[in-house]
């Protein structure tokens, strides 16, 4: 009894205790558990593997590095994943701010709630559905894509990069359209009133006043449309048809080389980092 | 805002393409579940409800679906406590290494799945053992943590905390304050993160691959192991437009939950 009455006191007059019960549960889970296993995960990076068992050996070496590094086939896929990364981050982001746009200031205040839940409603569909619908959607030869433009004389791309592309920026998008929406409608009215008073068109005022003042939020967006495609590989496996990425590469040496999966793993993550270090000073992670 | 008439035909155009661009794909499956074909060629040659009923007497699909809801639910009860936790920290203190905390708190969003998959698989596989329901459950707290965290304390951030003072100068205690003032701002929140969680616990594969146990199927990765063969096509498709229709219920209300305070 008397010591609850302690800790209460002791919480009362305590601010940093107070914070250390709040945080000790969480961190430990994010802490011990998570970035500890990341840790552990690129400790795996430096050791061999005993190549009939496919075991782990605890002996330490660059090969894996190396390996990653010099050959050819790895720097390919690096580019590869990175272009498709850019690519969706660049579509979702050009269907996103105009839909943004619209939704945030043009559409009538009564109609907005309505407009943000038709566009984000269907898109928190699940994953694999999404996916599941491009695949019948680009299906060779019976597919829709294929129904639709057979009579202009072409016909489906097939499964390859394209899908890949068209299926993760269907993914992503909400990701892209949510912190865009919300970051514009923060945009006060009187700003864009004194553009116009000045004489700009609205181009013009999107391009000078809206489109530098969401930026933080469009960067923000781009975090995950980058970072999700970065590391995928589901999507890949069904809309990919032979086309590969830094995901699938994991994947296939998992089980056999786990060393070598983990320094292939370490690429995305490290071009993560480096991406979220320099968009720190843009204020974005504050609109995640 | 004023808009010349070229400018809002252009941005109508986007908007009708950006709705036919999310719209189209999931009509589609909805449509092809009752499509006779079963190829799935568009367009459909007939009608038939005989793949619904096929998919509701499959085990294999039940037995997923309710070891998903398992896994989601315990997912989403530990993130609740420890993203919510974390959020009061974070928002109403200042301490040393709140920066490096809270961008602690994207990571497990922000890097790929399969990085966090193989992590989790390598130091479950040689700390305990074997993988189980309870490591899918341990994996997917994880991520779930963080979306808790975003939604309460994007709350936080918006409540002033000049009411919690009241209550304090009125003589109420931290606890009494937390129960009366801070919970009943903070519940819509809660209640809109705990929904998001769950929804993407359910719907959660990558991770899921390399946590889950021998023989533990989810939904996802059962969706995953029958989407290449043709046999099982008409009942991938059953389930995946059921899953549309499902899916967009959880996530309106959580929808109506935040803006009815955001318009407040």
């Amino acid at each position: 009894m008397t010591t609850t009455i302690r800790a209460r006191r002791l919480l009362h007059r305590n601010s940093g205790a107070r914070v250390t019960t709040l945080l000790a549960l969480p961190l430990f889970w994010l802490v011990v558990l998570y970035i500890g296993s990341l840790a552990a995960l690129f400790v795996t990076s430096i050791w061999k593997i005993d190549t009939f068992t496919s075991k782990v050996v605890r002996e330490f070496t660059f090969q894996n590095f190396i390996d990653v590094f010099t050959d050819k086939a790895y720097f390919n896929v690096t580019i590869r994943t990175l272009f498709v990364a850019i690519c969706v981050t660049l579509i979702c982001a050009f269907i996103a701010i105009p839909m943004a746009f619209f939704m945030a200031r043009v559409a009538r205040p009564k109609y907005r709630p309505v407009l943000i839940a038709l566009v984000i409603t269907p898109l928190w569909a699940s994953y694999l559905v999404k996916i599941y619908a491009w695949r019948t959607m680009f299906y060779p030869e019976k597919g829709f894509v294929n129904w639709l433009i057979q009579p202009l004389g072409g016909s489906s791309p097939g499964f390859g990069i394209f899908a890949v592309i068209i299926g993760l920026t269907y993914l992503w998008l909400p990701y892209m359209v949510l912190p865009i929406y919300a970051g514009m409608e923060k945009l006060p009215n009187s700003v864009l009133d004194a553009s116009s008073d000045l004489g700009a068109k609205s181009g013009r005022t999107f391009f000078s006043i809206i489109l530098p003042i969401t930026w933080p939020a469009i960067i923000a967006g781009s975090v995950f449309t980058f970072s999700l495609s970065m590391g995928d590989y589901i999507t890949v496996q069904i809309l990919g048809g032979t086309f590969q990425m830094l995901g699938n590469v994991v994947y296939q040496n998992f089980s056999l080389n786990l060393p070598f999966a983990a320094a292939v793993a370490l690429i995305p993550v490290l071009i993560m980092m480096v991406y979220l270090g320099s968009i720190r000073k843009t204020g974005a992670l504050d609109n995640l | 805002m004023k808009l010349s008439f070229t400018a809002r035909i252009m941005l109508l155009t986007m908007m009708g393409f950006g709705f036919a661009f999310i719209y189209v794909p999931l009509t589609l499956v909805v449509i092809n579940s009752f499509n006779k074909n079963t190829s799935f060629a568009w367009p459909p040659t007939g009608f038939t409800t005989s793949w619904w009923t096929k998919a509701a007497s499959n085990e294999g699909v039940r037995d997923a679906i309710s070891r998903s809801f398992f896994v989601a639910l315990f997912a989403t009860l530990i993130a609740l406590v420890l993203g919510s936790l974390a959020a009061a920290a974070i928002a109403r203190y200042k301490f040393f290494g709140r920066d490096v905390i809270s961008l602690l708190f994207v990571l497990p969003i922000a890097l790929p799945g399969i990085v966090t998959g193989i992590a989790l698989n390598n130091v479950f596989t040689n700390f305990l053992g074997e993988l189980t329901i309870f490591t899918i459950i341990i994996g997917h707290a994880t991520f779930c943590i963080v979306v808790v965290f975003n939604n309460v304390a994007a709350r936080y951030r918006r409540l002033s905390s000049s009411m919690e003072e009241a209550s304090m100068d009125l003589g109420a205690n931290r606890f009494t304050t937390f129960r009366l003032v801070t919970f009943p701002l903070l519940r819509s929140a809660i209640v809109a993160g705990a929904l998001l969680s769950f929804a993407l616990s359910f719907d959660e594969i990558i991770v899921t691959t390399f946590t889950a146990g021998a023989g533990q199927t989810t939904l996802p990765i059962w969706i995953f192991q029958n989407l290449f063969r043709p046999n099982q096509a008409p009942v991938v498709n059953v389930v995946a437009a059921a899953l549309i229709l499902v899916s967009i219920i959880p996530i309106y209300l959580s929808q109506l939950l935040t803006r009815e305070t955001s318009t407040r």
